[in-house]
């Protein structure tokens, strides 16, 4: 079918307006947060109801169309860039919030419902959504889903697939699964946790209930300064080693909390090698002890600056700075490149000379924000796409750093996902029979393989062309050899 | 240690070609779960000689172990380090391991305010159907390459793959625990549970049975006074002793010898009209009942679907079938399809979650 008999087939269950397919009605879906992938698609569908939903699926199953699910557009790793040959199916037309059980502390939601109007939505019981990517005035519910997102607050509250309770999906053949329940567990395989991260390709989620937790009574943060990265570093062990489980714990580095405080003035202290926010929540007795324990901790840990925020109004302040990391990054390089891999938190001081040495290699600067609780490393590479070959130069330092987080006994994504950005680095994490099983486990769902193509796994056909190799936790082939 | 990966990745390797079905067994501790198949003609592939912690590291909050490790050993090494398994797993003999823990997928009484098995599952080692040597997941907290195996293998019953090692995310140890008592009716529990957990409090367990709820504070000190003030109730003595007995089913509730049904439902459902007795945990959303009246199964599973979950016959069956609440025919479908995925020859526990694998 090409692509005016699909529209016109699309055209006889959605509104003439809900199918889009002129040139530049396609542009502002060319592309998701990682704007240097762009590719229009053949038609835009933007269903309103899981019935639409449903159709727009069955009659690109029938068509063989390959299809590729849209959330908000914000994802960093290109799972929603568009195929040529298919149909982009924006959810952002299911954004009702369908109900909030204050008394079962859960919210049933349509797929395009942004992140952050759940917890508005709850905060009238007292009650919010947990996971809070930076992204969460923006992002979609289903997006969430889809990259099993995190936030600030994972290390205490968990990701996405912790915190959701049930999901309707409809499979490319139209056909609906109800998976999870209102109840902590289901019969059968956990498919709650598979669909969780699946980036799109095993199958279209039309509703999520969320589970709601109760606002903390008290929340209180601390900004500490140190002169030394691997200080903070261990800083960071040393309040986990204690055994507490800060609400977050976050570290920039001094050309991050430069940035940052030239933009929000969130008050960060621009001597420092390293910055961490640690945050205690709970209830008010909780928090006081915690904090001064916290605080007790960071002493002995060499800080040299330790300011607890006094007031709700402050810690915004100090959090803004973290929340405002990559807008910052914006204003001081053209483009920046936001890579995503996560690392025993042991190996930081090692992974970061090593981003250190390699900046140097290809001149390029390289702001570091860190989720220091869960060891999720977030450097954002500075760069001039107008600059000729930077954008390459960029890539391959990204791709670098990639290959120290696997060697580190990491992995190349921790919340962003794999999309099409990180396809090449999964030939190195998994080795050929774990991508096999990878298709297989895509094949249970879509035996045609027309849900998001070429997507997130790798074909073992593309990982031989790339002449990656796979590194197992620092099993090299060649150890002896200097690696930088 | 390896030459043991080759040997358990050779057994599944000729039982596939003999296409007769292996029994995954470890401790043999859960023996009793799950249906029962006649198959005279199995083999038994024991996987407890795989052993032993791989990597523990405290200040990185995970553990990776060999999955025929025994969980009383992984928790003693833990308790050490002042921290803990979160889910607080059953053991149900003294011969658990984790591979049967994370098969079985089951946790305990903090399950409704820590999470479960899957919850801290991070990471599996695991020989699949064909004996093929596979990691999924890895030694990380947060980890979205590659699609979630690790957390599909927990609960898999051994029909997917035989663990071989897991990763685990650990957490400390609460500085304080009390356990309360108050009397109160089934109702009026139900309604407490469900308030309590939209506030902001250190609840970790709860555990309602004849008449008496009890409820577990867990947290720093004053947090926990606090608490204790807020809700009022007895401190009773022996607390750790009663969520054992609990969570081992040592209780007296548990003694009746009469087939014993799990109802996994949304925490607000009312008392459920069944009779007999009836013990509640997890803040409403878990409810055993002792069935002595022999109902039909269907009636168990349609009440448990009205209150928005499911039934499991626990324990007491006879060789049977039906141990798990049925599936849509879609999911049917869908999860037949992965157990071709990892398993070609069908020989990993075949029936022991469903007849259809
Ligand atoms: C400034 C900025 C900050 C960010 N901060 C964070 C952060 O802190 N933590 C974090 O985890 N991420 C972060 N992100 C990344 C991004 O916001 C998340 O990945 C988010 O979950 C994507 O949601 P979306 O609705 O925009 O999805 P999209 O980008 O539209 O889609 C993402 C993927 O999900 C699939 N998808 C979308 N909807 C559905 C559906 N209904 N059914 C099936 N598949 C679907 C798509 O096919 C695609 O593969 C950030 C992004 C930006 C731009
Ligand atoms: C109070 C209580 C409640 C419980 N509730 C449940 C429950 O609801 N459901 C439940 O399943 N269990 C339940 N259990 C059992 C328990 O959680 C674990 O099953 C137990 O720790 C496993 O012990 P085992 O090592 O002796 O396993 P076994 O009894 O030897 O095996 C249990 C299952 O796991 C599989 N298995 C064992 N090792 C491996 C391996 N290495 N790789 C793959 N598969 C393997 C076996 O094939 C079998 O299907 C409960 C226990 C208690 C105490």
């Amino acid at each position: 079918m090409n692509s005016l008999e699909l529209a016109t087939r699309l055209r006889t269950f959605l509104p003439p307006d809900a199918v889009l397919h002129e040139t530049e009605d396609l542009r502002p879906y060319e592309c998701d947060g990682l704007s240097a992938y762009r590719q229009a698609p053949m038609i835009v569908a933007l269903p309103q109801t899981e019935g639409e939903v449903i159709e727009v699926l069955k009659a690109c199953h029938a068509a063989k169309t390959p299809v590729v699910a849209r959330g908000a557009g914000t994802g960093l790793s290109g799972g929603a860039l568009p195929h040529a040959e298919g149909v982009l199916l924006s959810l952002a037309k299911l954004k009702r919030i369908l109900e909030i059980d204050p008394v079962a502390r859960s919210a049933r939601v349509q797929p395009g419902v942004r992140n952050l109007a759940i917890s508005e939505a709850a905060a009238p019981y007292g009650l919010y959504y947990a996971p809070d990517p930076s992204s969460q005035i923006a992002c979609s519910i289903g997006g969430n889903v889809a990259e099993n997102s995190g936030g600030v607050h994972c290390l205490k509250y968990g990701l996405t697939v912790h915190n959701i309770l049930k999901l309707r999906v409809v499979t490319i053949a139209g056909e609906i699964l109800e998976i999870g329940g209102e109840c902590l567990d289901s019969p059968g395989y956990d498919l709650l946790a598979l669909m969780t991260g699946s980036e799109g390709m095993l199958g279209v989620v039309t509703e999520v209930t969320v589970k709601l937790l109760p606002r903390p009574e008290k929340a209180q943060v601390v900004m500490v300064a140190f002169d030394d990265i691997r200080k903070a570093a261990d800083a960071v062990a040393n309040v986990i080693g204690a055994g507490i489980i800060p609400a977050g714990m976050e570290m920039m580095d001094k050309i991050t909390a430069r940035a940052v405080e030239e933009y929000v003035h969130a008050g960060y202290n621009l001597d420092a090698a390293a910055i961490l926010l640690c945050e205690s929540d709970g209830t008010v007795e909780e928090v006081v002890e915690e904090i001064r324990r916290i605080d007790e901790i960071m002493n002995k840990s060499g800080a040299t600056e330790i300011i607890t925020s006094r007031d709700e109004a402050e810690r915004l302040k100090f959090w803004a700075g973290r929340k405002a990391a990559f807008p910052a990054a914006g204003r001081v390089s053209p483009d920046y490149y936001c890579m995503d891999g996560t690392i025993p938190r042991n190996k930081l001081a090692q992974v970061l000379s090593g981003i250190e040495a390699l900046s140097v290699e290809y001149g390029l600067r390289c702001m570091n924000v860190f989720h220091a609780g869960d060891g999720n490393l977030h450097p954002l590479i500075l760069y001039d796409a107008n600059k000729t070959g930077e954008l390459e130069m960029t890539e391959k330092f990204g791709a670098k750093i990639l290959q120290m987080c696997i060697q580190a006994g990491g992995t190349i994504t921790g919340e962003h996902g794999v999309g099409i950005e990180k396809i090449n680095q999964m030939c190195s994490q998994f080795k050929p029979g774990e991508l096999e099983m990878f298709h297989a486990v895509k094949a249970a769902f879509d035996p045609e393989g027309l849900l998001n193509p070429g997507k997130a796994v790798p074909t073992l056909r593309r990982c031989a062309e790339h002449g990656a190799m796979h590194v197992h936790r620092g099993e090299e082939k060649f150890p002896e050899l200097p690696r930088f | 240690m390896q030459d043991i990966v080759g040997q358990f990745a050779g057994i599944i390797r000729a039982a596939a070609e003999d296409k007769v079905p292996l029994r995954i067994r470890s401790g043999g501790s859960k023996d009793f779960y799950g249906n029962r198949i006649p198959g005279q003609n199995d083999r038994v592939l024991d996987a407890s000689t795989y052993a032993g912690i791989v990597d523990y590291e405290r200040t990185e909050l995970v553990l990776t172990a060999r999955a025929g490790t025994r969980l009383a050993d992984l928790e003693t090494e833990l308790r050490k380090h002042g921290q803990m398994m979160a889910f607080e797993p059953p053991y149900f003999g003294s011969t658990a391991t984790l591979g049967g823990c994370v098969a079985t997928g089951l946790s305990g009484p903090r399950r409704a305010s820590a999470g479960a098995v899957r919850d801290f599952v991070l990471g599996v080692r695991m020989l699949d159907g064909r004996g093929d040597d596979l990691r999924f997941g890895g030694q990380v907290m947060k980890n979205v390459a590659g699609y979630d195996v690790s957390r599909l293998m927990t609960g898999s019953m051994g029909t997917l793959g035989l663990l071989l090692e897991v990763s685990l995310k650990v957490l400390p140890l609460p500085a304080m625990e009390i356990t309360l008592h108050m009397a109160m009716k089934e109702a009026e529990a139900i309604e407490r549970m469900n308030r309590w957990a939209a506030k902001p409090l250190p609840v970790s367990a709860t555990c309602f049975c004849d008449g008496g709820l009890a409820v577990r504070l867990s947290g720093a000190e004053p947090a926990v006074r606090a608490a204790h003030a807020k809700l009022g109730g007895d401190e009773i003595d022996d607390g750790g002793v009663f969520w054992e007995s609990v969570r081992e089913q040592s209780h007296s509730f548990f003694q009746s010898g009469k087939p014993l049904w799990r109802l996994s439902i949304k925490s607000t459902a009312p008392p459920l009209p069944l009779p007999g007795k009836q013990l509640m945990e997890w803040g409403g959303a878990l409810r055993w009942w002792a069935d002595e009246t022999g109902i039909d199964a269907g009636v168990a599973r349609e009440i448990a679907k009205a209150a928005g979950g499911h039934a499991t016959l626990f324990r007491g069956h006879e060789s049977c079938a039906d141990v798990f609440h049925p599936l849509e025919p879609a999911m049917m479908t869908i999860q037949r399809r992965l157990k071709e995925k990892f398993d070609p020859m069908g020989i990993l526990n075949p029936g022991r979650m469903y007849p259809q694998y």
